[in-house]
């Protein structure tokens, strides 16, 4: 027999230093990468759409319903005086409902004359959960539980109830990625329905807890922009479908410039107990 | 392997803490960073190694499902458990005081890193402000949420460690 013992041979292990080295390497990589194509998204949105959305839509549904039973509890007395409160209003409504009724009768008839279409109640909508809020506190994108497999594409305009939210900047199989339009590096070219005027809207995360964000650059020689003016998606935004509504002017300045507007504007949606969504199939024709 | 199946355990419970659970606990729109607890606290308890792995690792699943560039926040994480790994030499499992002061500095400087990096940097000088309404309230509840979470982390560890040396000492 020979007195050769055999050495367990060593492990092979990389010294901290160069594994640091080596992952911020592959960091900036994948950094530039993502930047510039978005091939390297597919692979990863397709595993995080098997390993952690199906926990997230579970969660989000249990907690859903935990949320729901606790906020029945609480309301029972609060909604028992909004009945009586509300009784009245339905009163006061219906009378002016039937104006209202009369008036949109007119509209309709005018609209036909004008040949104008009703474009905004046409667009195929699908209803969706968000099920996931951004991990940070600095950014408010969400994640919601439909994905490529139900259609939605990078770029559809979601909306809840009647004011936009946002669009679709990644999709996974069954999930996909909603930057909101209050995130503070947003910025969504929109128009002031009172006098056609155009002027960007950017989200401010200052402003946000009271439920406003910002707008600058409106050109507006007249003077006529008032709080309270309607802003809209403008026609010429290159991701959103024109007349969404975003908000209403809550205060207005000029700027230092003397040739444009900023200020706040209201947010039409509730940002802060947002739930379900709707999410426009239609995208915005644009030129390539 | 099993110290690492549960490392990973570890970074997916939070990270789904973190999204879906703690935006309905929110104490004024302000959620804790869990994956910074997580980062942290295996940074000094097991090295530099383990920490910037996890660390890579926890910021890259926020990466995925964040809309910012890809990799952005793997690199901070990344750095954050790294640096936390050299006070291995000072950490003991008996002491509290070292971790509390490292998750808090560790957190201060994640927030600063995003201020200057994508808040300074576009022009958004009220540093006050964030600094106030965001950092702060964010090291506050993050330190509230790592006093239940950081005996769990020790706890684990503590019996990964035991069982690692009786297997060891079998051997032998």
């Amino acid at each position: 027999m020979s007195p050769v013992l055999k050495r367990p041979k060593e492990k092979f292990t990389l010294p901290s230093k160069y594994l640091l080295f080596l992952l911020t390497c592959v960091c900036i990589a994948i950094m530039i990468l993502s930047f510039k194509t978005p091939a390297l998204n597919t692979p990863l949105n397709s595993i995080a759409g098997v390993l952690l959305v199906p926990f997230q839509n579970g969660i989000s549904e249990v907690g859903g319903w935990i949320s729901d039973k606790s906020d029945q509890l609480m309301e029972i007395k609060d909604v028992l005086e909004e009945n009586q409160r509300l009784k009245a209003e339905v009163d006061r409504l219906t009378i002016e409902n039937t104006k209202f009724q009369q008036e949109r009768y007119e509209l309709n008839q005018l609209r036909q004359l004008l040949k104008l279409d009703e474009e905004y109640s046409e667009y195929e909508k699908i209803g969706a959960q968000i099920i996931a809020r951004d991990s940070s506190n600095w950014f408010s994108s969400f994640t919601i539980n439909k994905g490529s497999n139900d259609g939605i594409q990078i770029n559809c305009n979601v909306m809840a109830g009647s004011g936009l939210v946002g669009r679709v900047t990644d999709v996974g199989p069954n999930y996909a990625k909603v930057t909101s339009i209050i995130e503070d590096n947003n910025n969504t070219s929109g128009l002031l329905l009172s006098t056609g005027d155009h002027l960007i809207v950017t989200g401010d995360l200052t402003t946000m807890p009271k439920g406003m964000i910002a707008f600058n650059k409106l050109v507006d020689n007249d003077n006529k922009a008032a709080v309270g003016d309607k802003i809209v998606t403008s026609n010429i935004s290159n991701h959103y479908l024109p007349g969404i509504l975003i908000g209403y002017i809550s205060s207005i300045e000029t700027d230092s410039n003397n040739l444009t507007k900023s200020g706040t504007l209201t947010t039409a949606v509730d940002f802060e107990h947002l739930e379900d969504v709707l999410v426009i199939m239609e995208l915005k024709q644009t030129i390539q | 392997m099993l110290s690492v199946l549960v490392c990973i355990f570890f970074v997916f419970i939070c990270f789904l803490l973190q999204s879906t659970v703690f935006p309905h606990l929110a104490f004024g729109g302000i959620i804790p960073n869990l994956m910074i607890v997580v980062t942290a606290s295996y940074g000094f308890m097991r090295g530099r190694k383990s920490g910037l792995l996890v660390g890579f690792f926890s910021g890259l699943i926020m990466d995925i499902f964040s809309s910012g560039v890809l990799g952005f926040y793997a690199l901070i994480y990344m750095y954050i458990g790294y640096l936390n790994g050299v006070f291995k030499k000072m950490f003991f499992p008996e002491d509290i005081k070292l971790p509390i002061a490292l998750i808090i500095g560790s957190d201060f400087l994640y927030n600063i890193i995003i201020y200057v990096l994508i808040f300074l940097l576009k022009g958004r000088f009220q540093f006050s402000y964030y600094f106030l309404n965001i950092i702060i309230p964010e090291m506050v509840y993050t330190i509230i949420v790592t006093c239940i979470l950081y005996p769990l982390l020790l706890l684990l560890e503590n019996l990964l460690e035991r069982r690692e040396k009786e297997g060891a000492s079998k051997i032998v």
